[in-house]
């Protein structure tokens, strides 16, 4: 069992290469991608059920001491998030496949070798057990997104690309400095080790690596204020691209927040983190209501949402964290299977401007019935997963006394709510604007119409996705008992210990 | 020795940081350049006093050897970094193709509100010639 949890990067990087030898040749270059891919999901599956089962798998790389060497470490928490990322990577590239038998999206030759490198680098990120690796990690799946987001390098991509990679860039500084800290004031990088010798420091310097790397993950994650690369970015790369990077990075960014605050024990955070927490969720949705395009509404509601998973996070209690795992849970499919029918609109009508779109759910009915439920999930209303996912947070937050987190949490609910209706109103509703056989300019592209095949493909991947997210809320149960261990054993820090290093403490 | 080195790293960093806010994208470069070699000799200094080589069969007494751990880190760092610096030298030249200059351009929001303000100030002037 625990080779599947070196297999999970392995695998992908391994076929990143074989499909770049082979990127002209689509047919075999589809195939390998897709059963790696595939492949991939199925093992964190595997691993997920093993872990819920049994305890965490630990794997040292090479053999070396965990103070020496990389160690890889499935618990409950990484379990969990890895395999419903595998499963939405696996949905979005299949969904790709489809699309680009319209001749159309993202550079296949490009688009897929680097989508398996940016897997690894996710997976590495959730599996790692020390901040260099995390490092590397993050480097990893920084670089293919860089190269995923301007790889056509149209005037608009490099423009915002510009901005993401300087911004991107800065923080990995910031962090390789954190990570230089960190070893100067404790002597180690593993993050069990961490455990142990970050609360014996004195109060000074336990906030001063908090807040650094509060700034470094929160910086990846796009918290209030260092967002302002996300929404600028995001959109202007191709849709499916768009959805993978929508479900993963900034969620990976919040992951690894999550599971360094809560082992190193920094609950004196708390408070500054609530306070971020509440103005990200309000600044999110009041740029999401001001914007007229749909990819750029549902970008900066990557941004709201995101204030939804740090108000869990700030509480620092068991019912708090697994609120926010929840979240993070339930947020990858959804955020996805939103972009998805994004890119399913834009192929059909081709444009995404919601003043050129209209009449959607006469012509087009079951995509108005995949948007309204992802979008319904998203506004937190029963029975759907963000339902649950809201009222485990909210139920924890009054729990925790803090009322205004609370309030702030349910404005900014409603008024998520109110950017959906305004979605639903300019594409589904109204007079039927014709599509628009517009030149595309340099800053805006639209793909070609679909061939049958490929709108088939499409439509079967966006309602496998779909149905993703309605089983999140179906098996809300046993998700909610998985993310209570996952946040006692992340708040409580001896069980990763003795995980991690066995006998040898 | 340590108390220069991170004076030195404080320089790299300072220098750094006011040229990566610049909007040259060869300067944004070389910050970026400046800014690794920061962090990689923080990295470096964060082992602790120098020492001898890590080297198992030239040490007798392993408590002068240099922390080797760090050193690691900091070649796969500066591997990292000559990677991203070559992937940003691309998008500078790509971003001379396109537009002759390698300057960052304002983003999509800030050029509306430029707009508008531009559009708001020449009806206002309308409005002062009309009278």
């Amino acid at each position: 069992m625990s080779l599947l949890v070196g297999l999970v990067v392995v695998v992908p990087l391994l076929a990143a290469m074989s499909s770049l030898a082979v990127r002209r040749r689509a047919l075999l270059r589809d195939v390998i991608v897709l059963a790696a891919l595939l492949g991939v999901s199925v093992m964190s599956v595997l691993l997920l059920v093993h872990v819920e089962a049994n305890t965490s798998l630990v794997v040292r790389v090479g053999g070396w001491a965990p103070q020496l060497g990389i160690v890889l470490v499935a618990d409950m928490f990484a379990a969990l998030v890895l395999a419903v990322a595998m499963v939405t990577i696996t949905l979005v590239e299949a969904f790709s496949i489809g699309q680009r038998r319209s001749s159309s999206g993202a550079d296949p030759t490009v688009a897929a070798p680097m989508l398996l490198v940016l897997t690894a680098g996710v997976a590495l990120s959730i599996l790692t057990g020390d901040l260099f690796t995390l490092f590397v990690a993050f480097e990893l799946m920084l670089v293919a997104s860089y190269v995923l987001l301007t790889h056509q390098g149209r005037q608009g991509q490099v423009r915002s690309g510009m901005t993401y990679v300087v911004i991107n860039l800065f923080a990995s500084t910031l962090f390789l400095f954190g990570v230089a800290f960190v070893y100067a004031a404790t002597g180690t990088v593993n993050l069990a080790l961490l455990v142990e010798r970050i609360p014996e420091l004195d109060t000074a310097m336990r906030w001063g690596i908090g807040l650094w790397f509060l700034v470094v993950f929160g910086t990846k994650a796009a918290m209030f204020p260092l967002f302002s690369w996300l929404p600028d970015s995001y959109p202007t790369a191709p849709t499916t691209i768009t959805a993978v990077f929508a479900g993963l990075l900034t969620k990976i960014g919040v992951y690894v927040m999550i599971r360094f605050h809560t082992l190193m024990s920094m609950d004196d955070l708390g408070t500054v983190i609530l306070v971020i927490a509440g103005l990200t969720m309000i600044v999110g949705v009041l740029g999401a209501l001001a914007q007229d395009d749909m990819k750029r509404i549902l970008s900066f509601h990557i941004v709201s949402q995101i204030g939804y998973m740090l108000m869990g996070l700030g509480l620092f209690s068991v019912a708090g964290v697994a609120g926010a795992i929840v979240f993070v849970v339930h947020q990858i499919p959804v955020k996805t299977v939103l972009f998805l029918v994004g890119a399913m609109i834009e192929t059909d009508r081709r444009t995404s401007a919601l003043s050129r779109l209209g009449g959607l759910v006469s012509t087009r009915p079951w995509l108005a019935v995949a948007f309204a439920l992802p979008a319904l999930s998203l506004a937190g209303l029963p029975p759907f997963s963000g339902f649950v996912a809201k009222f485990a947070l909210i139920d924890a937050g009054i729990d925790g006394g803090a009322v205004a987190i609370v309030v702030v949490a349910l404005v900014g609910s409603a008024l998520t709510l109110l950017s959906m209706v305004k979605i639903w109103i300019g594409v589904f509703w109204g007079p039927q604007n014709a599509p628009a056989f517009h030149a595309p300019d340099s800053e805006e592209w639209a793909p070609r119409p679909a061939t049958a095949r490929g709108w088939s493909t499409m439509s079967a991947t966006t309602g496998a996705a779909t149905a993703l997210t309605l089983a999140i809320a179906l098996f809300a149960g046993p998700l909610w008992d998985m993310s209570e261990r996952a946040a006692t054993e992340l708040l409580d820090g001896e069980v990763y210990v003795t995980d991690v290093l066995g006998s040898e403490r | 020795m340590s108390g220069v080195l991170i004076l030195v790293v404080g320089a790299l960093t300072a220098i750094g940081t006011y040229l990566v806010t610049s909007r040259a994208l060869s300067r944004i470069v070389l910050g970026f350049a400046l800014l690794g070699h920061a962090a990689v000799l923080a990295l470096v200094t964060s082992g602790g006093r120098a020492g001898e080589p890590p080297l198992a069969d030239r040490l007798d007494t392993p408590a002068d050897s240099a922390d080797p751990l760090p050193q690691a880190l900091s070649l796969t760092a500066i591997v990292i970094s000559f990677g991203l610096t070559l992937f940003l030298l691309a998008l500078a030249g790509r971003q001379r193709q396109l537009s002759g200059d390698d300057l960052v351009e304002d983003d999509l929001e800030d050029r509306r509100i430029a707009d508008r303000a531009e559009s708001e100030r020449s009806a206002a002037d309308r409005c002062e010639g009309g009278r």
